[in-house]
């Protein structure tokens, strides 16, 4: 198996390997957990959650250790991905014409490479969030460790980690809706990993002109 | 408490005033330590621990009287001493009974997100209710005052004000045992006119002239309440802080962060539903005859 994206024989292009679709569920199914654990834990309106769930201990306990498969998951993205989620001189651009973006107006926006410059705010807003929601979370798992003395780090905790799970939710609310309802086709793409060449020329021209040469190299 | 079903309200087929209307009667609870009458006997430590029936546990010794360094989840009720040493050089032994202060406005409470595990009853107590417990440890970071401990089973304990005593008449264990009356217990208008008695005594004639009574006005006020000599230097009596209240990170998270977070939350996810019946989807047109992207640029 390629660990490389590439054209395939039938006028598709796998646009996801097996190895990134992978780590991209193992990240995706343990945020939904720790999202639907972490609400229930941030309004007595949605306690409820936690009781569905196996009750509200056993999601506090479980809450800290996919907190952890999160955080792995996080790791081998930034392994696989961080040097094409770099941000390039083209993406002022593109972020300067956003507007059309928004409004589906996709002949005036600039073409993109394998990832648009949204895909890397995402990327890079989990990352850094993550990080910080990573050591905060060991503060709130082990608050008896943390003696009276240096009880800021507690007390920071608190606000950080909050703060930076509304900053993944945001990200996360525009992702599912981008990733289901709004892209046609890329829903699929990080189930089965492919794409037609004509979604792949559409959303991520540049990154799938530069596939054709490769592949023209090739011959 | 046992006391609010003594008060009548009202009376079925009854002619004229109720009776006993218009009485009001207190039932806020009180402990009042008087540190300047104390002499670390621990017998309050001792009788804590028969009443709630946890064994005397392993203590540690570190050139003090002090049984141990802070309360533990199983030892609820801990003297601290202070050897003191006093402007003019002299020494004075400091030592406060140290507990849960049932704080009027209690940070564990607002920072619990376990429901029913923390109780703020009418009469001023603060209890935890184990079984509702989570284990989450957040009642450690809300208190001011060091006083939520985990059990081995990491559920969170601390000093009830013996809420079972109470409830039925009786005083706490810790007042029942104090040898010298230095412990007093009653409503919180009787302990607070003794404790001003007792510190105005301490200022005019025992030569304290800061003597005055602790009883923080930063969390609403306590329903353990101090006398000390020096109200000026509460720090010295081990740790006591001057302005408790609840931290303001807590009080952040709870307030503010909590109406913008699930204002945000609640507008992304109608945002993004009303994106969808203004613009639709993307849909990429098969045919290649969809125009690329900057392309024509």
């Amino acid at each position: 198996m390629s660990r490389e994206p590439y054209l395939l024989p039938n006028g598709r292009v796998l646009r996801y390997t097996f190895r990134e679709r992978l780590v991209h569920w193992s990240a995706g199914a343990s945020y939904v957990y720790l999202l639907l654990t972490g609400l229930a834990f941030w309004s007595p309106w949605l306690y409820w959650i936690a009781v569905v769930l196996g009750g509200p201990t056993i999601s506090r306990e479980l809450h800290a250790w996919f907190g952890l498969v999160f955080s792995v998951a996080v790791g081998l993205m930034y392994d696989m991905w961080a040097g094409q989620m770099k941000e390039t001189p083209a993406d002022k651009a593109w972020w300067a014409a956003i507007k059309h973006y928004i409004r589906n107006e996709d002949e005036q926006v600039p073409s993109a490479d394998r990832f648009n410059p949204g895909q890397k705010l995402l990327f890079w807003g989990f990352f850094w969030n993550g990080g910080l929601l990573l050591i905060s979370g060991l503060i709130l798992w082990f608050p008896q460790f943390i003696p009276w003395n240096v009880r800021a780090l507690r007390l920071a905790a608190v606000l950080v980690h909050p703060i930076c799970a509304l900053f993944t939710i945001a990200l996360f609310i525009i992702h599912v809706y981008m990733g289901t309802a709004m892209e046609r086709g890329a829903f699929g793409s990080v189930i089965r990993g492919d794409v037609s060449r004509a979604w792949a020329d559409t959303h991520h021209h540049t990154w799938y002109q530069q596939l054709l040469r490769n592949s023209t190299a090739r011959k | 408490m046992s006391q609010a079903s003594t008060e009548i309200v009202r009376i079925s087929g009854h002619a004229g005033t109720v009776p006993g209307a218009g009485i009001n009667r207190e039932f806020q609870v009180c402990k009042l330590v008087d540190t300047t009458t104390c002499i670390g006997c621990k017998a309050c430590e001792v009788a804590c621990l028969e009443w709630n029936g946890y064994p005397f546990t392993a203590t540690s010794f570190a050139n003090s009287y002090q049984t141990m360094p802070e309360t533990a989840w199983n030892y609820w009720n801990l003297i601290k001493f202070n050897e003191h040493e006093r402007p003019d050089g002299t020494m004075m032994l400091l030592m406060r009974k140290d507990q849960c202060m049932h704080c009027e406005d209690p940070g564990c409470l607002a920072a619990c997100p376990a429901e029913a595990a923390i109780v703020q009853y009418a009469n001023g107590i603060v209890d935890f209710q184990e079984a509702h417990c989570i284990g989450c440890g957040y009642c450690m970071t809300g208190c001011p005052f060091n006083i939520p401990k985990f059990s081995p089973a990491r559920k969170v304990f601390k000093c009830t004000l013996c809420n079972d005593r109470v409830s039925q008449g009786l005083e706490p264990a810790c007042i029942k045992a104090c040898p010298t009356g230095c412990l007093h217990f009653g409503t919180k208008s009787e302990m607070k006119e003794l404790a001003e008695t007792r510190a105005k005594q301490l200022r005019d004639y025992s030569g304290f002239p800061d003597a005055g009574v602790y009883d923080p006005a930063g969390v609403g006020g306590t329903h353990v309440i101090y006398v000390l000599h020096d109200a000026k230097n509460t720090e010295a009596y081990g740790g006591l802080p001057e302005d408790p209240h609840i931290p303001w990170s807590v009080q952040l998270w709870k307030k503010p962060l909590k109406w913008i977070g699930n204002f945000g939350m609640i507008a992304g996810v109608v945002g993004v539903f009303v994106h969808y019946l203004r613009f639709g989807p993307k849909v990429v047109k098969e045919d290649g005859t969809q125009p690329s992207p900057g392309v024509s640029k």
